[in-house]
């Protein structure tokens, strides 16, 4: 808990202005299983949070909350400073498997996510370039990699321009050298977009090599967070990460006490 | 995924070597022209019949119904699946009824259908509507009801409406199982035809059939039941064509 506490000191300054998400005492409950217990949380604009934890800690039902799947049944969820109801427009889940339409082209799957009246073939292929699969446009998404199709709905989620990206454990399905691409893409694209991100992974390693700020959830709460300003792209050879890596590691498996 | 050579070949092996045997029996005289004439013969009265005008008569007659049949029960079985399908209260209120009904074999019916409607057109379409209807209802719904629902929940989160949905998840991923109902239903619409026409009918290769039936005609009987066979397989085949381009993006049918 000394570590909370530090770092809650640290962040303090870096929140002054409206958050981008603010949770108050938000709790989750289906039927009498507590899932969600008095979280309380904010991130700042262009953040990119991660939390970790084991399966099952809330972790994931919390993204669903802040992408309005799921309604809070306690507490209040604030997006800018707004509460919101039903589905939020403002933020994009991608989720842990790619969840592409099997019936239309990578381009097609892309242009889904972008807005009404705009250029919509355009605006995916922008996206598309960015993820760097523009020469895959007009394939189905059965011939792609699982790597790929993670890219497609990358590309997707980024054309949406939506201001908060929550990613569900986006990696998790893919092979360690596919993940590693795969989260210096994440980190290029989001320090070039500048959008508010909160990645829910189970590795450790990730969560400390990719976010500003990483909180440890078990059981329903946040139990510990971290804040890190190591250089990026951060080197995990360094002991500066080695230590982060290991502490992060710690409170995942025994709880911050 | 490319076909094999010989994909296009062997399917017409087996048919091939049956006409032609039973041509050569027929020939040499061990099958008697009165049980079964030559497929030659066959096919000489198919052309004189077509000169006649005959055969074409028919054969529009045929067709006429089941199009119409197909596509008044085949889109009532749709639209019923479509909405069990997405709904919970239409699903408790008439799904188990017509589960219950399905179970009625409908040619069991033609007795009572002969009594309300006579042995007019509405007879036979009536038939061939409750024999299409059930195998397009029931892979509607089971379709809608198997689509993925990670697809839907990605659906909302995008804020795709309920209309969008439908058209862009919902409706393509229950596309496979439709199509299998519309294939299964293709079969039970030929059958029911045949019934129908054969029993109570002035027209159609049924009829026809059963004509030729009262004057000793084997040639034509063999004749419309040779039709229904290839009309039968046609309809398959389309279908085939019609799985391929609609389910393109599936490898299954590439």
């Amino acid at each position: 808990m000394i570590a909370l506490e530090e770092s809650r000191r640290i962040t303090k300054p870096a929140v002054r202005q409206t958050p981008a998400v603010e949770l108050e005492n938000v709790g989750k409950r289906f039927g009498a299983k507590v899932v969600l217990d008095g979280v309380n949380l904010k991130i700042a604009p262009g953040e990119l949070v991660a939390i970790v934890g084991r399966s099952g800690c809330g972790k994931s039902t919390l993204l669903r909350l802040l992408v309005g799947l799921e309604p809070e049944t306690e507490g209040s969820i604030r997006i800018g400073g707004v509460p919101f109801r039903g589905p939020n427009p403002g933020a994009r889940l991608m989720f842990q498997d790619a969840a592409l339409l099997p019936w239309q082209t990578v381009l097609e799957n892309v242009a889904l996510a972008t807005s009404r009246n705009s250029d919509r073939r355009n605006e995916a292929a922008r996206a598309l370039q960015l993820v760097g699969l523009e020469q895959r446009a007009k394939d189905w998404p059965a011939i792609l990699s699982g790597g790929q199709r993670q890219r497609v709905a990358l590309a997707r989620a980024l054309a949406s321009k939506a201001s908060i990206l929550l990613l569900d454990e986006p990696l998790g399905a893919l092979d360690a050298l596919t993940r590693l691409e795969m989260q210096k893409l994440i980190e290029e694209i989001w320090i070039c977009e500048k959008f508010t991100a909160v990645l829910v992974t189970h590795d450790v390693e990730e969560a400390a090599a990719l976010a500003d700020r990483v909180l440890v959830m078990a059981e329903g709460r946040i139990i510990a967070e971290s804040q890190t300003s190591l250089p990026r792209p951060r080197d995990r050879s360094s002991s500066e990460f080695i230590t982060l890596r290991e502490a992060l590691l710690n409170w995942v498996m025994n709880g911050a006490a | 995924m490319k076909q094999p050579w010989y994909s296009l070949i062997l399917p017409w092996v087996l048919p091939i070597l049956l006409l032609a045997s039973w041509q050569f029996l027929s020939q040499v005289g061990a099958i008697s022209p009165r049980v079964l004439p030559s497929p030659l013969a066959v096919l000489e009265s198919g052309i004189r019949l077509t000169k006649t005008g005959e055969l074409p008569l028919h054969l529009a007659e045929s067709f006429k119904r089941a199009t119409i049949g197909l596509v008044i029960g085949g889109s009532l079985g749709f639209l019923f699946g479509l909405l069990n399908g997405l709904s919970n209260w239409a699903r408790f209120l008439f799904d188990s009824s017509v589960q219950t009904i399905r179970n009625v074999p409908h040619l069991t019916m033609i007795t009572l259908v002969i009594l309300w409607f006579g042995i007019g057109e509405s007879a036979k379409l009536f038939l061939i509507v409750t024999g299409v209807f059930f195998p397009i209802y029931i892979n509607t719904l089971h379709g809608i009801r198997s689509v993925d629902p990670r697809l839907i929940e990605m659906g909302r989160v995008y804020g795709l409406g309920p209309f969008k949905l439908f058209q862009k998840i919902i409706l393509p991923g229950a596309l496979p199982s439709i199509l299998v109902g519309l294939r299964y239903a293709l079969g039970v619409m030929w059958l029911t035809l045949i019934v129908a026409e054969t029993i109570a009918s002035d027209s159609g290769i049924g009829f026809m059939t059963m004509n030729a039936r009262d004057f000793l005609q084997t040639d034509i009987v063999l004749l419309g039941i040779l039709l229904y066979a290839l009309l039968g397989k046609l309809a398959d085949s389309l279908t085939r064509l019609l799985e391929r381009w609609l389910l393109r993006w599936n490898p299954v049918y590439r």
